[in-house]
């Protein structure tokens, strides 16, 4: 039988990340102080789980390196080993290097032991040298010489002597399971001793009474008839003994037991024996002329299976764990609209006006069924975000120990559930916040201390649902923002003028802006001045906001806020001609109606509005869709002013309609991907309304621009 | 039908003794940890009985001795899947009333003879 290992692999990767986070969670939380016993232990399991699989599925790096692991874990379980922060640094840095090495594998390619081995020797250095591997070759040497002493001789065979103790039955072992594995070495006589079997009335059922006398008359090696006994080893008096044939038969029709002098005793060796071979063996001697089957064919089996090991891996989609319960209620669903369906159904057979109330209520019912499958097919998507802050009290100590800093790390609403395209994208722009707090805000101990405040500073991140958005704060309790300083270096980058007149808030925003960064000394840790527009324009992609509040000497808080998903959207209906588009809300700046006298033209074609100090460049939307607006003349349009990353547009419309969430259709899948335009969604009326994109619109703007430009000259 | 009862909480593992046992036909039921383990053999009464050892919630030697406490798996031969490591867990399980074990890496053949080594 050949089974193709490789279906299994992406299980196995899955369920390796998850247990090494397993492993990180617990090592963090393990003080080395005062610790509860079973933290170890589930560190221990998580790594042991790792190790039977990865050998499982041949993955021998990986296995290598969590059998040390292991061997050092156990030692901890037992209490054989001291935890300690230096262990505990030690273990962490093992997590990496695995998370590494899986990752490589499940991409397909190979690992190179010699990078991990510095780290593999620190763990045998630890163990306490090479102790149990070299334990281990003294263990198989021994075996091979125990081999390769015995005489070479014509026709050798093996005496067997077999003392199970009463109760061996009771482990499921059943001596005659034995004689039939022993038989598929060779011919096999079985000479029962039934001696101690006491009469029917006092028998014990679940008591074995007998013992036996075998001949395998076969020269095979001892191991092979030890394995056989294995199980039962500390159950049981054995005797093997490596005879000639003759001998053998010998001693199994005698009933002498001096075979087994060094370890019977006075009871069974003063017992007579009977022959009983034909009854207690004929089970046995069906089988014995099986010698060549099944041993040796599966060996081969095993050849060719391990050789078949350039099986095409599975490969890694995209894939999400649903718990139960979502699906469970899905299911449900489904079923309640089915039965709807059919109810309608029924009544559409033989309608009559009479029935339009009932026609009403069960057209209601399924708008309800629909909108609640809707939701529920939602939740699926949606994830914990403990998914993201779980990585974060590693990155905290690691930080917090490089920058000499003491930091408590405060975790709250982490069952919070999110999108999970808007989890994998929120993820960076959020390490960036924390490493922010950690670097600007949280001051120093001895900084902390001269102010009063506690030598350890404590950054919270808290999510929670809100509307329907998602907002998740970073709180940090450290210096808060200079307010006089963030305004000096906005001054000198340009950014505002001299005169501009403020509000504290206001100035906390420009740290949002780009080429803004007020680090005395520029760090590793937060970087060079890249960061929090980076941060702000990544969150914005995501048709989120972000803003901070602070107070100098208390503390920073930023606070994030995000669409739950990315499949439904919070649209301004607009209208021009008799076409419909979407303009996502979160972009739109104001609405307002403008006068012809304050557009300015500039270069042909191409106008402006001052909207207070800015210009806002205008964008006739029947001219980029090419169709027929109602208005071409500004005095009667309406100007929706969006703006992305600081740049403002005006897109100049018919009316305004209702705003409203729309559900996102790809145009990409549908029909082909078209700059400006993120996608479509269709109305109620079925009609499909386009949903513009408003940094593609820049773009097409932008370009505009340079052809008219070109035109001009 | 042969039934067998698998019992490891890796899911991979469990997926693979599974799948092996299915096709080399036999009827096998799965549990993640002894507690669910113990439960199925409650209400099924099964010819072999799989487990790994370390597991949350209840260990693989816990189940055996709750196995061996029943009256219906006395003689169940039940093998733990242990680690060559993992010596004395070897003897902690026999105690426990184990018939044997099968040492982890094992190929599916491997699996699957012993498993016949202990039917019938």
């Amino acid at each position: 039988m050949s089974i193709d290992l490789s279906q299994f692999h992406q299980v196995f990767f899955e369920e390796s990340f998850d247990g090494l986070e397993v492993m990180e969670q617990n090592l963090l939380g393990l003080d080395p102080k005062q610790y509860d016993p079973e933290v170890v232990n589930t560190i221990f399991r998580a790594a042991h789980s790792i190790k039977g699989g990865s050998a499982t599925f041949h993955f021998s790096s990986v296995a290598e390196f969590t059998h040390i692991l292991e061997t050092l874990l156990d030692q901890m379980r037992n209490g054989q080993r001291e935890v300690s922060a230096h262990l505990v640094d030690l273990l962490l840095q093992s997590v990496d290097c695995l998370r590494q090495m899986l990752t490589r594998l499940q991409d397909n390619q190979p690992v190179d032991r010699r990078e991990y081995a510095e780290l593999e020797a620190k763990l045998e250095n630890e163990i306490g040298g090479e102790q149990t591997a070299s334990a281990k070759v003294a263990e198989a040497n021994v075996d091979e010489n125990i081999d390769e002493n015995i005489e070479e001789q014509q026709d050798m065979a093996w005496f067997i002597e077999f003392i199970p103790e009463r109760q061996i039955l009771q482990t499921g072992n059943e001596p005659l399971r034995m004689f039939r594995e022993l038989a598929l070495l060779g011919e096999v006589l079985v000479v029962a001793n039934t001696d101690e079997l006491p009469n029917v009335a006092e028998m014990d059922e679940t008591l074995c009474y007998s013992s036996w006398r075998i001949a395998v008359l076969a020269d095979v090696e001892e191991s092979a008839i030890r394995e056989v006994f294995e199980w039962v080893s500390d159950e049981c008096e054995l005797v093997v003994k490596r005879e000639s044939e003759a001998k053998v038969r010998a001693r199994l029709a005698s009933h002498d037991s001096t075979a087994s002098q060094p370890t019977l005793d006075g009871q069974a060796a003063t017992s007579s024996e009977e022959e009983v071979a034909d009854e207690s063996a004929e089970p046995i001697e069906d089988s014995t002329p099986t010698q060549d089957l099944t041993l040796p064919n599966q060996k081969d089996v095993q050849g060719t299976a391990t050789s078949n090991k350039a099986a095409p891996v599975a490969t890694s989609g995209s894939s999400i764990r649903v718990s139960i319960d979502k699906v469970d209620s899905l299911i449900n669903l489904v079923g309640e609209l089915v039965i709807t369906q059919s109810m309608l159904g029924q009544m559409g057979e033989d309608f009559n006006i009479k029935k339009l109330e009932r026609l009403r209520e069960g057209l209601i019912q399924l708008e309800q069924n629909t909108r609640e499958l809707q939701e529920s097919v939602m939740q699926i998507r949606m994830l914990p975000i403990s998914f993201i802050f779980n990585r974060f009290p590693r990155m905290i100590r690691d930080l917090s120990s490089r920058l000499s800093k003491k930091v408590e790390l405060e975790i709250i609403g982490e069952t919070t559930e999110l999108d999970k395209t808007v989890m994998e994208q929120i993820g960076d722009p959020l390490v960036h916040l924390v490493r922010n707090s950690l670097d600007h805000g949280i001051e120093a101990p001895e900084v902390r201390r001269a102010n009063g405040k506690p030598e350890q500073g404590k950054v919270s991140l808290n999510a929670f649902h809100q509307g329907g958005n998602i907002v998740i704060e970073i709180i940090d309790d450290g210096a808060g923002i200079n307010t006089e300083k963030v305004q000096a270096k906005a001054i000198e980058r340009g950014l505002i003028s001299e005169t501009a007149e403020l509000a504290d808030e206001d100035i906390h925003q420009l740290i949002f802006e780009p080429g803004f960064s007020t680090a005395e000394q520029i760090s590793d840790v937060s970087g060079r001045g890249v960061g929090m527009d980076v941060v702000k324009k990544n969150i914005q992609s995501l048709g989120g906001t972000v803003e901070v509040r602070s107070e100098q000497g208390e503390g920073s808080t930023f606070t994030i806020r995000l669409p739950l998903t990315l499949a439904i959207l919070d649209g301004q209906l607009i209208r021009v001609g008799s076409q419909i588009y979407v303009v996502p809300l979160t972009s739109i700046v104001e609405s307002i109606q403008i006068k012809s006298n304050e557009v300015v033209s500039l270069a042909g074609n191409f106008d402006v509005y001052k909207l207070r100090e800015d210009h806002v460049p205008i964008l006739r939307l029947y001219e980029t869709f090419s169709v027929k607006a109602d208005f071409t003349d500004y005095s009667e349009t309406v100007l929706v002013v969006v703006e992305v990353g600081g740049k403002k547009i005006g897109f100049m419309v018919d009316e305004l309609l209702a705003q409203q969430q729309v559900v996102i259709k790809s145009l990409e899948t549908n029909f082909i991907a078209v700059e400006g335009i993120s996608g479509a969604t269709i109305l109620g009326d079925g009609k499909v309304a386009l949903i513009l994109d408003i940094t593609g619109m820049l773009k097409r703007l932008n370009y505009q621009k340079s052809s008219k430009k070109g035109l001009a000259a | 039908m042969t039934k067998i009862l698998a019992v490891d909480d890796s899911s991979s593992m469990r997926q693979m003794v599974s799948f092996t046992l299915k096709s080399a036909g036999f009827d096998v039921d799965d549990a993640p940890d002894g507690q669910q383990a113990l439960k199925l053999a409650q209400s099924n009464q099964y010819d072999v009985v799989i487990s790994d050892v370390n597991m949350p919630v209840m260990d693989g030697i816990t189940l055996v001795k709750n196995l061996r406490q029943m009256g219906n798996y006395k003689f169940t031969p039940i093998l733990m899947l242990t680690t060559e490591s993992a010596g004395d867990k070897k003897m902690e399980g026999k105690q426990a009333g184990a018939t044997g074990w099968i040492v982890k890496p094992f190929n599916p053949d491997q699996l699957v003879a012993t498993v016949n080594k202990v039917l019938g």
